[in-house]
């Protein structure tokens, strides 16, 4: 048995600790064990993902138990990329929180990180409903660490509503689950798959009232309208990196429709449909306009980014809703994309705050480092609004190509034609405000310059920059490989039965049945 | 027995979404809190209701699915969990700022807010 897949898990959850426990007052030995933790990550996703490409799905069966009675880890396609994205959006982070010292601002940002880490890898590999809860719960509870690191009345009350907010989510998704296993039996996603198509239509109502249930739930997570109100606050209260962390989070939601939405209650099945064409499409078109409405609208810089967050998740929605091949395909090339550049733009927010009373647009006095902060605010603004020639432009073309025998495809192209021309408005403005009036407003007498941001946050920021670049330059293979992702999650058979068929300990040999 | 539990998952339901929307920390928590022990009796719920029965299987003819009873701890803890979070989150927040409204205040005094970023800042 391949015990590589436990380790994107098992890995933080040591690290953690032994941050906590061995080098509770070294923040160097902190920062050395948490980017080498995070190195580690990468590594192993990087080999988990390779080994994923060739479409072979791997299994771990915690205490080898067998399906569906014990737990299982899956390694697909999708579950790979996800990890592998995630690892790598950390690294930058964490170099960036380094960078700029905001881990010295409170205490156990590392263990935080490290935790925040392992719930959004056992999110992506596990094969199990309940289980899926859990890493939620785990992911979450490590970011209201986070979400209050270093403190502040503002922040604390922005973390508080952020908490209520996701309590009450959790309990929705365990009323899902519990809904769930009264009407099939079981929580293992495999399992589920064969066990809905069972269900006839008459004694459907259980299953269906469950299906929306937890597309509510998702659509919590992936802040799409009218459930995106804790986004916004949150998102712009937490620390720099923190937020760019949390660009992860928003697609979380998004991995999980795409998930348990083509493989539980793929988009033929009878007693479900209408779900994604009637509710969730006209959800994201409006999630779209709205995000992009909010950053137009926007009076500071951190909440336009929010804004822009939530307007790249209704774009991945609109993508996800079509529930094609194309679309998925599209969708998950957007993914990428979005989460770098939303985490590009927390960052470079968080940059341009040094020197600064406060983000609101207004122009104020020119800071140390404000050119190069500002170059990196140009390139990353039209990564997220979508203009030639990063990645935005090239992954907005393929949600447009893949929506182009919808039915409601004048709608789809109308909304997002015209979301991009108002963020796009929305961010020139916010871009020329905050750096381009600065040189018209003499700094005040006597005040000390401030000094520049630290070059290690620079080449975080840049780090990420870069590969939104190569994002761009390699769209071709990126998008054949999403295609086969997309392609894989069409034809769950092989995944379905890698779970269900592998015999672990106690189970019957295969003659003797 | 079945009345029982159903109009007592509903009663908690009801009266939890009500204190959540009361839009004050101590009626929210004590809301979420209400919430969270329907879905705890709901998920227990959801292995059928049986009574005198063992949850394993063994020789009798009856058994309790033992698989929701193992849900339902595992959401206690972690409900109990989440709830001292944010018990201790609105503490603080109420004591920093002297107010225990779960939105933020409307941002329509300048002034006030530039203070108060001053004092984030610091």
């Amino acid at each position: 048995m391949m015990h590589w897949i436990a380790l994107p898990i098992i890995l933080p959850a040591l690290v953690a600790p032994f941050i906590v426990l061995a080098a509770r007052y070294h923040i160097a030995i902190q920062r050395v064990l948490s980017t080498a933790g995070v190195l580690a990550l990468i590594a192993i996703a990087a080999g988990l993902a390779w080994q994923a490409a060739d479409g072979t799905v791997t299994l771990y069966r915690l205490g080898d138990w067998p399906a569906p009675f014990g737990i299982v880890l899956v390694a697909d396609r999708l579950a790979t990329m996800m990890i592998l994205l995630t690892a790598v959006l950390g690294l930058f982070v964490l170099l960036y929180a380094i960078g700029s010292k905001w881990d010295e601002r409170g205490r156990h940002f590392h263990a935080l990180f490290q935790f925040q880490m392992m719930g959004l890898m056992g999110a992506f590999l596990t094969g199990d409903l309940f289980n899926l809860f859990v890493f939620f719960e785990v992911l979450l509870i490590a970011s209201y660490g986070l979400m209050i690191h270093s403190g502040g009345n503002r922040r604390l009350r922005a973390g508080v509503q952020y908490v209520l907010y996701n309590l009450l989510g959790s309990t929705l998704f365990l009323f899902a689950l519990g809904a769930i296993y009264a009407e099939t039996g079981t929580l293992n996603m495999a399992d589920l798959a064969g066990r809905v198509a069972m269900i006839d239509e008459g004694g459907s109502v259980g299953i269906r009232v469950a299906s929306v249930l937890l597309l509510l739930v998702f659509a919590i997570k992936a802040a799409v309208v009218p459930l995106h109100f804790w986004l916004p606050s949150s998102y712009a209260n937490a620390p720099g990196p923190v937020a760019a962390l949390f660009a992860v989070m928003t697609k979380v939601g998004g991995y999980a429709i795409i998930r348990v939405y083509t493989l539980i209650f793929p988009p033929d099945l009878e007693i479900t449909s209408g779900l994604h064409s009637v509710w969730l499409l006209p959800a994201a078109m409006v999630t779209l306009a709205i995000g992009m409405i909010g950053v137009l609208a926007a009076r500071k810089l951190d909440r336009l980014v929010a804004y822009s967050v939530i307007g790249s998740m209704g774009m991945v929605m609109i993508a996800i809703a079509l529930f094609t091949q194309a679309g998925i395909a599209a969708a998950l090339y957007y993914i990428v994309h979005s989460t770098l550049a939303g985490a590009a733009l927390f960052l470079i927010a968080d940059l341009a705050r040094s020197g600064r009373e406060n983000l609101d647009l207004r122009a104020a006095p020119m800071v140390a480092g404000a050119p190069l902060t500002a170059g990196m605010f140009f390139a990353a603004a039209i990564a997220m609004v979508g203009l030639p020639p990063l990645s935005g432009f090239t992954g907005k073309l393929m949600i447009l190509d893949a929506s182009i025998n919808a039915p409601l495809v004048v709608w789809i192209w109308a909304t997002v034609l015209i979301a991009s021309l108002i963020s796009l408005v929305g961010f020139a403005r916010a871009g020329s405000t905050l750096f381009w009036k600065a040189r018209a407003v003499p700094p005040p007498e006597g005040a000390e310059p401030a000094s520049p941001p630290s070059a290690l946050s620079y080449t975080a920021v840049g780090g990420l920059l870069a590969l939104l670049a190569a994002l761009t330059v390699l769209a071709g293979p990126v998008h054949r490989y999403t295609t086969a992702i997309a392609a894989q999650l069409f034809a769950p058979a092989p995944y379905v039965s890698t779970v269900l068929e592998t015999p672990g300990k106690l189970s019957i040999p295969a003659e003797e049945h | 027995m079945e009345l029982l539990v159903a109009s007592a998952i509903g009663i908690l339901t009801a009266a939890g979404i009500y204190l959540v929307q009361r839009l004050r920390t101590f009626p929210v928590i004590i809301g979420v809190s209400l919430l969270t022990y329907a879905v705890n009796v709901f998920l227990f719920a959801s292995g059928r209701l049986t009574i005198a029965a063992p949850p394993i299987l063994n020789d009798a003819e009856t058994y309790t699915d033992p698989l929701p009873q193992a849900l339902v701890l595992t959401a206690i803890v972690i409900s109990f969990g989440m709830t001292a979070v944010v018990v201790m989150m609105a503490l603080g927040a109420y004591l920093g700022a002297d107010d225990d409204h779960v939105n933020e205040p409307a941002e329509s005094d300048p002034a006030k807010r530039r203070s108060q970023d001053r004092e984030d800042a610091a």
